[in-house]
C-alpha cells in the first residue's frame, strides 16, 4: 500500500517536472541553445496567475489559456530581443544570455513582489480525494491530467500541422529547411514562444497548490535539466517519460532508501545516462 | 590610480599599527563617552534581519543614556554612573553576510573606531570569524544571538553569549515533554526527527537523538531530507508508516510550508508537532498555510505576549512597538538584552579598558526580572562564556497566532493536545 502511494506520488510528480522539461527540451532541440532563465519563466507564470486570483478573483485554472499565451508572447519577445543577438556568437555568450535574464527576472520579482511566500488563496481545485486508502490532492491530480493534456495538443502540433513539420525541419538541418523556404528566424520565434507557453501552463497548475516566492523556479529547472540530458535534447516523447521516471526515482528512492539520498538517486540516474547512452533514451544527438 | 592605491595601503597599515601600539587609556575617545562595536548584516539578503536587531540595540543605548523609570539595569541613571555618566555610543559595522566582511569591519571598530566591546553578529558563522578577531586583539565579544552549539567550543577567552543554544533548547523539548506527562497524564513514548540537511538540521538532529535516548524515548524515524526540496511526499509517508507520538522538526521556510501541506494532502496525523523554530516561525509560515498551521508548537527565544505575566515586557514593548511600529521579537529583544549585560558590565568595570571589562561580565549576574527575556538571568560559564541560565520557552499555534505555553508560569494559553486529525478540523 505504501509502495502504491509512493508510486501514484511518484508519477503525479514526474508529469509536472516532464511539462517543465519539454519547453526546456523543445527550445535546445531547436537551435541547441538551453534557457538558463527556464525556472524564473515558471516562477513569472506562477506570480501571474497568483496576482490575477489575487487582484481579480481569476481562478488559476481559467486564467490558464491567458498566461499560456502571454508566456507565449514572452518567448517570441525573448527570442528577438535577446536570443537573436546572440546567435552567432560564441556559446559563452549564449549561455551568459539567458543566465543573466533569468537574474534579471528573479531579481525584479524580488524587488517588485518582495521575497515573501505566497500560495493562491481557495483555488477552485484544492483539497483531497481518498481512493482505496490512497490519498491524492485533487489540485495535483488536476494538474497531472492537465499536464498530459498539453503533452497531447505539443505532439499534435509539432507532428500534424504545417508550422509544427517547419519547426521539426528547421530543428533537424536549418540550412536545408531555409533553402526550401522555411524562415528559421520565424521558426526560433515560434519555438520559444511554445517552449515559454509549456513552462507557463507548467506553472499556473502548480500555483493551485504550491507556494510562490521568486526562488521557487531553481529547484524545478534544475530537475528539468536532467529530466531533459535522461529525455534526450530536443526529444519530446522523451521528455514526458523521463520526467515520469525522474519522479519515481525521487519518490521511491525518498521512500525506500532514505530521503537524504533521494536527489542523489535522481543525479545518479542522469549520470549514468550521460555515461551509458549520451544522447538520453529518445536524443538525436 | 595605483599610486593613490598604494598611498592608501600605507595610509591603512599606519593606522593599524598605530591602533595597536595607542595606550588603551586613549580608546575611550571624546570625553564622556564610550564607544561600542555592533557588526550585523545590514546589507543584503539578511538586511530585514538586521534593522530588528539595530533597532533593538539602538532603543537599549536610548534607555542607557537617558533616564526611564523601568527595573531595566542603568535606566534609572544617565549614562554610566561608575564612569561620571559617560554616555555609550554604538558604532555600527555592516558584514554584508560574510564571514570575511564580518573579520575584517570587526578589525576596523577594534582599532579605527576604538570600541572597547563589540556585539554581534546574528548568523553563526559570521560571530565565528568575527569573535576571532575579537579575540587575538584581546577586546570582549558578546553575542547575543548566534546558537550554534560550536561557537562555544572553542576555548575563547574573549567571548560571551548571552542567547541559549541549539543544544540548550533540544533539551528544553523533552523538560516539556515530561512536564506535560506529570502534569497532564501525556503519554508519549515513541519520537521521530526529521531535520533538514545543512549544518543546521544535522546539528539539531544529534542533539534530539541524544536526549531522546537520555529521557527515554524511542526514536522510531530519524530523517535528514535535502532543503528545498520540491517534493516531500516520500517523507512524509515514512513517518506515516513510523506511527511516532510525537515529531521533532528543523525546517527552513519553504521546506515548513511543503510539510504542513503534504502532511495535510497525505492524511498524516500524530500527537504533536514540535518545531525548531526558523521555518515555522517565520512570519511567512502562517500567512502562506493558514489554519493548517494549527496546534504546531515551536521553541522561542521570545514573544511579546510574554508581557501578560511579565509587566516589564508589556511596558518596553509598547514603547518598543512606539519608537518602531512592531512588536519586540526574539532578535530585536535579545540584541536590545545584550547592550544591557554589556553597558552593566562596563559600568562595574568602571574602566574603558577591555581587560576590566572581561572581568566584570565574567562576573556579571543578572536576575530574571531586570531582563525581558523569559531566561532565568544572565551569568556566564567562565570556561566557555555561554549564559548558563539562558532557556527557551514553547510556543503553540492557537486561532492563527502564537502563544507561550511554556514554562508554565510564563504561559499565555494553555497547552493542546494532542492536534486534532486532519478529518476532524473544518
Amino acid at each position: 500500500m505504501i509502495l502504491l502511494q509512493g508510486v501514484v506520488n511518484g508519477v503525479l510528480l514526474g508529469l509536472v517536472y516532464a511539462l517543465i522539461a519539454a519547453g526546456l527540451s523543445l527550445i535546445f532541440g531547436l537551435m541547441e541553445i538551453v534557457n538558463f532563465a527556464h525556472g524564473q519563466h515558471l516562477m513569472l507564470a506562477m506570480y501571474g496567475a497568483y496576482w490575477l486570483a489575487v487582484l481579480y478573483g481569476v481562478d488559476p485554472l481559467l486564467s490558464l489559456p491567458l498566461w499560456a499565451f502571454a508566456l507565449f508572447l514572452l518567448g517570441v519577445a525573448t527570442y528577438w530581443l535577446v536570443i537573436a543577438r546572440v546567435l552567432r556568437a560564441p556559446m559563452l555568450a549564449q549561455i551568459f544570455s539567458t543566465f543573466g535574464l533569468g537574474v534579471f527576472l528573479q531579481s525584479l520579482a524580488q524587488f517588485v513582489w518582495s521575497p515573501d511566500f505566497r500560495l493562491v488563496p481557495s483555488p477552485l481545485v484544492k483539497g483531497r480525494v481518498e481512493i482505496f486508502g490512497l490519498f491524492v490532492g485533487v489540485p495535483e491530480l488536476v494538474a497531472s491530467i492537465g499536464a498530459v493534456a498539453a503533452f497531447a495538443v505539443l505532439y499534435l502540433f509539432v507532428m500534424r500541422t504545417e508550422s509544427g513539420r517547419a519547426l521539426q525541419a528547421t530543428s533537424e538541418d536549418r540550412e536545408a529547411a531555409a533553402l526550401v523556404g522555411i524562415n528559421s528566424h520565424r521558426m526560433f520565434a515560434l519555438g520559444w514562444g511554445i517552449g515559454l507557453a509549456c513552462v507557463g501552463v507548467a506553472g499556473v497548475l502548480l500555483s493551485n497548490f504550491y507556494y510562490i516566492f521568486p526562488e521557487v523556479g531553481f529547484p524545478f529547472a534544475l530537475i528539468a535539466y536532467v529530466t531533459v540530458a535522461l529525455g534526450g535534447f530536443g526529444s519530446i516523447p522523451g521528455a514526458f517519460i523521463a520526467g515520469i521516471l525522474i519522479g519515481l526515482t525521487e519518490v521511491l528512492s525518498g521512500l525506500l532508501i532514505g530521503p537524504a539520498y533521494k536527489y542523489l538517486f535522481v543525479f545518479l540516474v542522469y549520470l549514468v545516462v550521460v555515461v551509458a547512452r549520451p544522447r538520453g533514451l529518445f536524443g538525436r544527438y | 590610480m595605483n599610486g593613490i592605491l598604494r598611498r592608501c595601503q600605507w595610509l591603512f597599515l599606519a593606522t593599524l599599527v598605530l591602533g595597536l601600539t595607542l595606550p588603551p587609556q586613549l580608546r575611550a575617545g571624546p570625553a564622556g563617552e564610550i564607544a561600542v562595536g555592533a557588526v550585523y548584516p545590514l546589507s543584503g539578503a539578511l538586511a530585514s534581519t538586521a534593522k530588528l536587531s539595530r533597532d533593538g540595540i539602538e532603543f537599549a543605548v536610548d534607555i542607557i543614556n537617558t533616564r526611564h523609570d523601568l527595573a531595566l539595569p542603568l535606566a534609572r541613571s544617565e549614562g554610566l554612573p561608575n564612569l561620571g555618566g559617560a554616555k555609550i555610543r554604538v558604532v555600527f559595522g555592516d558584514t554584508q553576510g560574510s564571514p570575511e566582511i564580518g573579520r575584517a569591519e570587526t578589525e576596523r571598530l577594534i582599532t579605527g573606531e576604538k570600541v572597547v566591546a563589540v556585539v554581534g553578529a546574528y548568523q553563526s558563522a559570521v560571530t565565528a570569524t568575527a569573535s576571532m578577531a575579537a579575540e587575538r586583539l584581546n577586546v570582549p565579544f558578546l553575542n547575543p544571538d548566534s546558537t550554534s552549539p560550536t561557537l562555544i567550543q572553542r576555548g575563547f577567552e574573549w567571548f560571551f553569549r548571552a542567547t541559549p543554544d541549539d543544544d540548550i533548547m533540544s533539551k528544553n523539548f523533552f523538560d516539556f515533554l515530561k512536564d506535560l506527562e506529570t502534569k497532564k497524564g501525556v503519554k508519549v513514548r515513541t519520537v521521530a526527527l526529521v531535520c533538514e540537511n545543512t549544518l543546521w538540521g544535522v546539528d539539531v538532529c544529534k542533539f534530539e537523538r541524544k536526549y531522546a535516548k537520555d529521557y527515554g524515548y524511542e526514536v522510531v524515524a530519524e530523517m535528514l531530507y535535502p532543503a528545498r526540496s520540491t517534493d516531500l511526499s516520500s517523507e512524509v509517508q515514512r513517518l506515516k508508516a513510523a506511527r511516532p507520538d510525537v515529531v521533532f522538526m528543523a525546517s527552513y521556510i519553504s521546506d515548513a510550508i511543503l510539510y504542513t501541506q503534504t502532511m495535510q494532502k497525505l492524511d498524516f496525523n500524530t500527537q504533536a508537532i514540535l518545531a525548531m523554530d526558523a521555518g515555522h516561525v517565520d512570519p511567512a509560515f502562517l500567512k502562506t498555510v493558514g489554519r493548517s498551521g494549527n496546534y504546531i508548537f515551536s521553541r522561542e527565544v521570545f514573544s511579546a505576549d510574554l508581557g501578560q505575566r511579565k509587566s516589564l515586557v508589556r511596558v518596553v514593548n509598547e514603547m518598543f512597538k512606539k519608537r518602531t511600529g512592531y512588536d519586540l521579537e526574539g532578535t530585536s529583544a535579545r540584541a536590545f538584552t545584550a547592550m544591557f549585560v554589556l553597558a552593566d558590565a562596563i559600568n562595574r568595570a568602571a574602566s574603558a579598558e577591555p581587560a576590566a571589562i572581561r572581568k566584570a561580565l565574567r562576573e556579571t549576574y543578572l536576575s530574571s526580572d531586570k531582563i525581558i527575556m523569559p531566561w532565568g538571568g544572565v551569568r556566564f560559564d567562565p570556561a566557555t562564556g555561554q549564559n548558563v541560565l539562558g532557556r527557551g520557552i514553547i510556543v503553540q499555534i492557537q486561532d492563527l497566532k502564537y502563544w507561550t505555553v511554556w514554562p508554565w508560569h510564563l504561559a499565555s494559553r494553555d497547552v493542546i493536545w494532542p492536534m486534532p486529525a486532519w478529518r476532524q478540523r473544518r
